[in-house]
């Protein structure tokens, strides 16, 4: 980001809010840059010789008479092959202690890929979560977020799959992430020997909200110059998009703009769809996968933030806390990656569909087993064989903590079916039966 | 001297202009970045302060940065070549942009001037003439596509001259006209017309007569849509919206289809890409997109260009159908068009209506789905244009501002519900909410009896019938318990899942079950009807349930299987043995 202001400064503001102050400054061009008492803003609205900054740290402290200087650009970042490894700030400045990056300067939030120039997914990208690679496949230049309860273990699951991925880079954007989030994950991708292949952007629980705003930019902005310039494949991770969904609320509330649902602006939709739809495959073989993080309150997927997210993204991965097991699981009723049939038995084994559907389909059999019994009605002799199986293919498959091979899943779940069924009860073609079943 | 004027304060992309002539309301404008031009249109004027929504990124725009009116509103290019094109919301071919993402201020030419067109006159000189007369023809792949007088020529005009047949391309004069007043006009094969104004060149909009076929069992039976007729699917995401769209236009009974990809997903454009140029057209033989034209603006490209987009979209429908061809224009979805209106009524700080929406939003909506509709040329043919949109309910909630504006103004209506897409029962069309008021036309009530059968309207009300019957008995069974009510409950609940199972359900992805042509509806339904009037009794409900299951499986046997071939009859042969022995 630049860090020089060159042009005239002001020392006079005509109004301050929380999030936002104005003065009167000719030629202030749109979106550009300015600092407001050493703290960073952007032009958010001008009317006249009035113009509005949005300031990203907020506006504590700041007097009328403070010096404002703009710098005539949008924010930018420095992009070059010195990102690997390294953490910035939501500005792009490095918080890892290291040297500024050197490399060119790029605007971040830049347009769009021609549709016609995109191609389709086709890529598998395994991660040895048998909940996601049998159930719910992820597959190269997909976006799909994880909506989980801010409970759950999200973070951590997020981490795994990164780690365990293929791709050629990773990189974080971190929003409100708590202190000891941002070091989990420091630690995570330190132990993993894998630094060289991440890139982080950071803006944690400690900073003002505001700067959340910039990070998905920065990280798609690094994302788009490993994918684009050096065609990688390039998995950027994005925790909480909740927050950053909060960050903009405030702002629009403080240029008293009118709420729309749950007093969000309203233009929630294609500010995260602006986001979201960076995920492409591109022709060149480069492509951007965003795997994300949505925080519902209480499971309540209505609300706007998950509901509008769920309109953009290709699917949604669920965790769930399995009281018969105690494990943490993909929840595989609700969870679904839209992409999935574009890489299912073509990249993937040809019984693969087959076999997700029927244990899928048993595991949903040992569900209704259970209301039965939870209902005090006596369960036949095939319900209490789901309900086993339902115990088993929990804790062999659905666990998050599983990491194997896909042919290890189909494999397991062939041995758990002939276990507990018999072939025709599972209802998968004959030819598929008389190559796979385990007698 | 056209009116200019300077920026004067800047939210996003509305941009207010201060003026120094006469403005127009939804006149377009440059504004000048830099030395990029942004196209921008005027949408409200107070004073000498026109208010503009800039189809662009506004990012380094400033104060006094110059402005330039154009004296036109936003239009399309109209003529040979526009088939098979991928456009943006503003008419710019996305496939001749240079570089891989959008460039700002980068304008496509719509259609190719070079290429040359086999030409034909249909008008002879001194022919009376009219806006959207035939002049002549070319042919745009296998369409005949007609050289009209322009739709904003007003009044009677005489051919003086006419090219003789031969090779031109677009902008050849292929005929001049002179009007009454004598003053001669030069006709060329493209013309331009706005996309906010309907084009009305036509002798008259009768209601609609026929229906239009799309292979869908719950929507051509259960809610037939009517060529030039309207509808709309509103859902919640993953109900298969995407997919039941990409059906109809894969197998939808037009001429031309236009995909107005309004704020969607990218990839799922791009499926369109990859998909349609080797999909065969079932009712030609040719290739879908060889009919296809898409429209595109992808919900990460500027907003303001989103709603621009399904304007351009119903233009060229309106092209097309003063050719006298049949229109499908397929929105998705027009909840996205509406949210951009939202967004730019929310920064002209208007009052807002319900849901932070613009108050008009209902009276914007029913306009649009006024312009669909089957007209009388003015030479007598026919042409049409069938308008089906996706609505996108916020929470999947249908009681929201855009579902229930849209639900006033068209006339088919296909609930997609959560609950039966969890038990994967696809389509997931609600077939009790969903309502098609084509149903209650006389001249469609006869149109089926002729097309399908005497009475087929009483059948498929009666159908209706049988499955809200099942859903009542299901509640009871639900309450009272399997044991709890007599076994006719669980009888008229099977045969509600009967027709649901073997009927209102549909395999999208086999090559067979997907596309279902009215014959072999009316085959199906009748043969599902036949055993719905008969009487069963079992003597446990066990026993019920286990013979619906098999002939449901019959019956699904028989959905995937080649209308008519060997294994069709074998799977009917076993279906008629089942019913011998009535369950017992």
């Amino acid at each position: 980001m630049a860090s020089k202001a060159y042009q005239k400064t002001y020392t006079h503001l005509e109004a301050i809010t929380k999030a936002t102050v104005s003065l009167k400054a000719p030629g202030a061009t749109n979106d550009e840059l300015a600092m407001v008492d050493g703290k960073l803003a952007q032009v958010v609205k001008t009317k006249g010789d009035l113009v509005t900054l949005q300031v990203f740290a907020n506006t504590e402290g700041i007097p009328t008479n403070a010096e404002v200087s703009f710098f005539g650009a949008p924010p930018t970042l420095k992009v070059s092959d010195e990102l690997s490894g390294r953490f910035f700030d939501a500005y792009g400045h490095p918080i890892d202690g290291g040297p500024e990056v050197e490399g060119e300067e790029r605007e971040i939030g830049g347009p769009s890929v021609n549709p016609y120039k995109r191609k389709q997914p086709s890529q598998l990208i395994p991660t040895g979560i048998a909940g996601i690679d049998l159930n719910n496949t992820l597959v190269s230049g997909q976006k799909i977020p994880f909506y989980a309860d801010p409970d759950q273990p999200y973070n951590q699951v997020m981490a795994d799959v990164a780690l365990r991925a293929d791709v050629d880079k990773i990189i974080l954007g971190g929003m409100g992430l708590s202190n000891d989030d941002y070091l989990f994950f420091k630690h995570a991708f330190e132990n993993a020997g894998a630094l060289d292949k991440i890139v982080s952007f950071v803006n944690t629980t400690e900073e003002p909200p505001v700067e959340r705003l910039l990070i998905p930019d920065m990280a798609l902005t690094a994302a788009e110059y490993f994918a684009v310039d050096k065609n990688e494949k390039v998995l950027v991770l994005l925790t909480d998009m909740t927050l950053y969904a909060d960050a903009l609320s405030i702002v629009s509330n403080r240029m008293d703009q009118i709420p729309s649902k749950d007093s969000m602006p309203g233009s929630l939709y294609s500010d995260l769809a602006k986001i979201y739809e960076k995920a492409v495959q591109l022709p060149s073989g480069g492509s951007i996968t965003i795997i994300a993080v949505t925080t519902l309150n209480d499971g309540d997927i209505t609300h706007a933030i998950p509901d509008n997210t769920g309109y953009i993204t290709e699917g949604q991965l669920y965790l769930k806390a399995d009281t018969d097991t105690g494990k943490v699981i993909v929840d595989p009723f609700r969870s679904l990656s839209r992409l999935k049939q574009l890489v299912q038995g073509k990249v993937t084994r040809e019984d693969h569909s087959q076999v997700m559907n029927a244990g899928v389909r048993l595991y949903a059999d040992a569900q209704s087993a259970k209301t039965k019994l939870e209902n005090g009605f006596d369960l036949s002799e095939y319900d209490l064989r789901c309900l086993d199986y339902a115990k088993e293919y929990a804790v062999r498959l659905l666990s998050i903590d599983v990491n194997i091979k896909i042919e290890e899943m189909l494999d397991t779940a062939w041995e758990l079916f002939a276990k507990y069924f018999k072939p025709e009860e599972t209802g998968i073609k004959q030819s598929l039966i008389d190559k796979y079943w385990k007698a | 001297m056209s009116t200019t004027g300077k920026v004067s304060g800047i939210v996003s992309n509305l941009v207010t202009v201060l003026v120094d002539g006469p403005v127009a309301e939804n006149e377009l404008c440059h504004i000048d970045v830099k030395g990029t031009k942004m196209l921008a249109e005027v949408i409200k004027v107070n004073g000498n302060t026109a208010s503009v929504q800039v189809f662009e990124s506004t990012r380094g725009l400033k104060c006094g940065d110059s402005v330039e009116f154009l004296g036109k509103m936003l239009e399309v290019s109209l003529g040979p070549g526009l088939l098979s094109s991928v456009y943006d919301g503003l008419q710019n071919d996305l496939t001749t942009m240079t570089g891989v993402f959008l460039k700002r201020g980068e304008y496509t030419d719509p259609l190719n001037h070079e290429k040359l067109w086999d030409f034909t006159p249909i008008a002879q000189v001194g022919d009376k003439v009219q806006a959207a007369s035939w002049l002549g023809e070319v042919k745009e792949g296998w369409l005949p596509h007609k050289i009209m007088v322009p739709f904003s020529f007003e009044g009677e005009y005489t051919v003086k001259s006419i090219k003789e047949a031969g090779s031109y391309n677009i902008d050849t004069v292929i005929a001049v006209l002179t009007d009454s007043e004598g003053e001669e006009k030069a006709v060329t094969m493209v013309q331009n017309w706005p996309v906010k104004v309907a084009v009305k060149a036509y002798r008259e909009k009768p209601r609609p007569q026929k229906i239009m076929e799309t292979g869908v069992r719950v929507i051509d039976s259960f809610n037939p849509i009517a060529e030039g007729g309207t509808g709309f699917i509103p859902g919640p995401f993953g109900c298969g919206k995407t997919v039941l769209q990409h059906a109809i236009a894969k197998q939808g009974e037009a001429d031309i289809i236009v995909m107005a990809a309004c704020g969607e997903r990218a990839n799922e454009v791009v499926e369109i890409f990859s998909e349609f140029p080797e999909l065969i057209d079932p009712h030609t033989g040719r290739h879908l997109m060889e009919r296809t034209t898409i429209i595109c603006n992808t919900s990460n490209m500027p907003v303001a260009a989103r709603e621009a987009s399904v304007y351009t979209a119903m233009t060229i429908c309106e092209y097309y159908r003063a050719m006298g061809l049949r229109c499908l224009l397929l929105a998705d979805s027009t909840s996205r068009w509406a949210q951009a209106l939202r967004e730019m009524s929310n920064r002209m700080e208007e009052l807002p209506g319900a849901d932070a929406f613009p108050v008009d939003l209902s009276s914007i909506i029913s306009n649009f789905y006024a312009r669909a509709g089957m007209v009388i040329l003015n030479n007598g043919q026919r042409g049409a244009v069938t308008f089906i949109g996706t609505v996108s309910p916020a929470g999947g909630n249908l009681k929201e501002p855009v579902t229930e504006s849209t639900k006033k103004a068209a006339r088919c209506f296909y609930a997609l519900e959560q609950n039966r897409a969890d038990q994967k029962r696809y389509p997931a069309v609600n077939p009790l909410d969903s309502y098609s008021k084509y149903l209650e036309y006389p001249e469609i009530k006869e149109y089926l009896d002729e097309k399908v059968e005497k009475g087929w309207v009483e059948k498929i009300i009666e159908a209706k019938n049988i499955v809200r019957r099942g859903r009542e008995m299901k509640d009871q069974i639900d309450i009272l318990g399997d044991d709890g009510v007599p076994m006719s409950y669980h009888i008229a609940f099977w045969k509600s899942e009967m027709i649901d199972f073997a009927f209102l359900q549909q395999d999208a992805f086999d090559q067979v079950d997907a596309l279902c042509p009215i014959e072999r509806q009316k085959y199906i339904l009748n043969t599902i009807m036949d055993i719905c009037a008969r009487e069963f009794d079992f003597d446990d409900y066990q026993k019920c349930r286990e013979y619906f299951k098999k002939l449901i499986n019959q019956l699904k046997q028989i959905n995937y299987c080649v209308f008519g071939s060997e294994e069709f009859k074998a799977n009917e042969h076993e279906l008629h043995k089942l019913l011998e022995n009535n369950g017992k």
